[in-house]
Parts: structure tokens; sequence; C-alpha cells
């Protein structure tokens, strides 16, 4: 477990490395093609990674329940959920995480966050709605594991940066499309903003083209073994491995389709968020895969 | 000349050893300690929910005095109980007396579907499930903890410096199954 932790920490100095590596080289190309000289790009662009890699630090968690939509639920409100989390979190001997509920019908769950001192866990409405006591329980010492492992650290950041990446292509796109469009006719008065658009049109494309790539990254960062390894580590806390298996048969049947599944966050989630239900081996979802088949999981935690 | 360098640096590596071997120590002590708290704390809350889950029974079932009592002096007898064992021996009546009381409480229907009942029930339940894992935890503290204080080298600091090996905390073990379906089992569950 010591190996994983110091493994995850080492993964995400990288990442922020990669990414402030990265911009600063488009912050070059575009000063050195469009201002004629690329110092004050490379420093613009630094500043930029810094603070992004900062945020996603400090806020990842934030950003990525946002994205999601998460609530955070009172003990009141949710008596079950908060009593297992705060079993699971007692096995593990860490502080409770703070407990969200997704308001999406697919059963699925996530944690974040950058340690056990500062994590979250988050589950599906359709999760809680279907799941007894042990189910619950072996799909929270799942998350537990992650937490301890400081995969939600990796997660996280990944998550934020690759989806700050895949934002601001979007951004950049639209408002090149936007500007060029309605500035056609003013072009001649400015040379300014003539430039600016171009400048904007640029970095839309090689955003563009690095989205898919971002897809990749992902798949690269956050092995696919963990996800086996956190739920033979889940067990282990739980003590009770048909809890898990049954939770995984559950959601392996569910007929419902996650509405806030996207690249960014897919690889945060206890299994793939599918896009359409029952379909676990469409291109696209095999292209962007970061879980092993659900079948698989059950599998291996029958023979343990 | 070499050999006193030579001694020196011994001694030196000797205390380096000690030094991180002693915080260690100190380390599995702090962890032990802070599970059998863990323990203590959901321990009190049990005792905190029973008077409750009770009163609330002898609103529906006034007549089955023999289970109040019976649940009464185990909570009277583990509170005052010492000792990791003496403490067991008292929880393990206890969840006894509990699940007397809810198997009474499966015999009342406007019982069962009281909220309040089923508020107190699941707030014994997650209790019950606390108290095992904070177990399980400590359990694993203290085995971690002796087999340093046993195994050599370190034994030697231990013994010098009266690190005393821990009891377990043996609760019997009840078996954990899927409690959906029957109300009377959630108690088991613990």
């Amino acid at each position: 477990m010591r190996e994983q932790i110091a493994a995850n920490k080492r993964k995400t100095i990288l990442l922020f490395v990669l990414a402030i590596a990265f911009t600063a080289l488009i912050g070059y190309a575009i000063g050195y093609l469009f201002f004629a000289g690329g110092t004050a790009g490379v420093v613009i662009a630094v500043i930029l990674a810094v603070v992004l890699s900062l945020s996603s630090y400090f806020a990842g968690d934030r950003l990525v329940l946002a994205s999601t939509r998460a609530r955070e639920v009172s003990a009141e409100e949710e008596p079950r959920l908060h009593n297992v989390v705060e079993g699971l979190a007692i096995a593990a001997g860490v502080p409770k995480p703070r407990v969200y509920v997704v308001p999406e019908q697919a059963p699925n769950a996530f944690a974040t966050g950058r340690d056990p001192n500062h994590s979250s866990v988050a589950v599906t409405q359709g999760l809680l709605d279907i799941m007894n006591r042990v189910e619950l329980e072996g799909v929270i010492g799942h998350e537990m594991s992650h937490v301890l492992d400081r995969d939600i650290l990796v997660g996280t950041v990944v998550a934020t940066v690759v989806g700050a990446a895949v934002l601001m292509s979007e951004f950049f796109m639209r408002s090149w499309f936007w500007s060029g469009g309605r500035m056609g006719g003013r072009r001649d008065s400015g040379g300014d903003a003539g430039i600016i658009t171009l400048v904007l049109f640029a970095v839309g494309i090689v955003l563009l083209i690095l989205a898919p790539l971002a897809g990749q990254l992902i798949k690269l960062s956050v092995s696919r073994n963990r996800e086996y390894l956190a739920d033979a580590q889940g067990v282990l806390l739980t003590r009770y491995p048909p809890g898990l298996i049954s939770a995984l048969e559950k959601i392996r049947d569910a007929p419902h389709a996650m509405k806030a599944a996207n690249n960014a966050t897919a690889h945060l989630w206890l299994d793939q968020p599918s896009r359409v239900p029952g379909d676990d081996t469409s291109r696209m979802e095999r292209l962007f895969s970061t879980h092993p088949p659900i079948q698989e999981r059950i599998d291996r935690l029958r023979e343990m | 000349m070499v050999g006193l360098w030579i001694v020196v640096g011994i001694v030196a590596l000797l205390v380096l050893w000690a030094v991180y071997a002693y915080n260690r120590l100190v380390t599995y002590r702090n962890r032990v300690d802070e599970g059998w708290s863990q323990i203590d704390v959901q321990l009190r809350r049990r005792y905190d929910l029973i008077p409750n889950l009770v009163e609330t029974v002898k609103g529906y079932a006034a007549h089955e005095r023999e289970v109040f009592e019976e649940v009464a002096q185990a909570r009277a007898a583990a509170i005052g109980a010492s000792g990791a064992a003496e403490q067991a021996n008292a929880e393990n009546a206890i969840t006894s007396g509990l699940r007397k009381l809810l198997a009474v409480a499966e015999n009342y229907p406007d019982l069962k579907a009281s909220a309040n009942f089923l508020a107190l029930q699941e707030e014994l339940t997650g209790t019950e499930s606390k108290i095992a894992y904070a177990r399980q935890y400590y359990n694993e503290q203290v085995r971690l903890l002796n087999t340093r204080i046993q195994s050599f080298p370190s034994s030697v600091l231990a013994g010098l410096f009266r690190f005393d090996r821990r009891e377990f905390f043996d609760i019997e073990d009840a078996a954990r199954g899927p409690v959906e379906v029957d109300l009377g089992s959630a108690s088991t569950e613990a």
C-alpha cells in the first residue's frame, strides 16, 4: 500500500510538470508566431498553468463534485449512507469523508479529494435506492481503498487538468466562431482584432487535436489494475466479499445510462459510466475505457 | 585511531537505530490507543441508544418486562466493566439482549412501522457495525504492536522502555449477511 501511495504522488507531480511544460510550449508557439517573440507567451502560459495546477490540487475535488451535480447530504437526510461511510472510515483508520449524493438513476459511486484528511465520497441516488446495507458497505469499502491509496489524488488531478483542456478547447473554438463571424465586416478597420481571432483559432485547433489524446492520457495515468486492487482491498475492510459481488451484479444489470458521463471524470467512478444502458462494449467506450469489464471483476472477487 | 572511529561509527549507528525503533513503537502504541478510544466512543453511543430504544418498544409492548430488564442489566454491567476481556463479555450480553428486544419488536407491526423505531433501529445497526469495524481496526493495531514488541531486536527496546503487550478485544463474531428482508436480523450485522 505504501508503494501505491508513493507511486500516486509521483504520478501527480509528473502530471503537473507535463501540464506546465505543455502549456509553456503552446504559449511560446503563439508568442513566436503572432507577437514576434516567445518569452512573454511562455511567461503568461506558465503562470496560467501553475494557477491551474494549484487550483486542481486544492479545489479539484470541489470541481469534480460540482461537475457531477453532487449534493452534500447530512446524517439526518441519509442516516444509512452516513453510518456506512463512518463505519468504513473507522475500519480504515482515517477521518470520515464528506458524503455526497448525485441525482442520477444509474447506480454508481466515486471518491475524490487530495488525501484522507480531505476526501469526499459520492454515490448516485440510483445506487442508494437499489443497494441493501451490505452491498452499500461493499461499494463504500471499494471507494475507501481509493482514498487510502491516494488514487483519489491522481484521479482528481487528471479529471481537472484534462477537463480544463477539453473546456478550453471548446471555449476557444466557440469564441473564434463568434468573433470571426461578427468581425468579418470590420476586419479591415482594426488589425488587432484580426490577430486575436487568428490566435484563438490556432489555440482552438491545437486543443481540439489534444482532446482525444487527453482520453488516452487518462487511460495511461490511471491503470485499470487499480480497480481490481481497490476491490480486493475494499473487501479486506468489509471482510465480506459477497457484499461487493452482489453490488457489482446489480450495477451490471441496471437498465439506466448515466447522464453525467463524460470523458474527464469517467475514470473516477466505481464502474465505467455507460452512455447506453447495458452496452459496455461499444467502440467509443472501449476507446476511452478506464475500467476492467465488470464481469471480470465479479469473477476475480468470487475466487477470493 | 582507525579502531576508535569504527567503534564511534558503530555506536552512532546503534543510537540512530534505537531512536528510529523507539519512535516506531510509540507510533504503534498510539494507534492502539486511538483504536481503543474509537471503540469506546461507539460503545458509549450504544449505551445512549439503549434507553431510547427500550422506551420506544415499551410504548407498544409494555408487558415484555423480562427483556427490558435483561437489556438494562447488561448495559449497567458494561458501563461498569474494566479491561478489554471483561468489557467484551459485557458487550456480548448487551448484543444478545438487544437481539431479543428486536425479536420482541417483530411481533408488533405498529411498532415496526413507526418512524421513531425505524430511525432508532438504523442508528443501532449503524453503531453495531461501527463497533465491529472499530474492533477490527483495534485488533489489527494490537497485532502489529505485539509483533513488534515480541520480535528481536525491537523487543530489547520494548523491554527497556516498558512497552507492554495489549489484549485483543474479542466479541463473538455474529454472521454477516443481507439484512434488507428480515428486520430481526438487523442487529446480527455487528
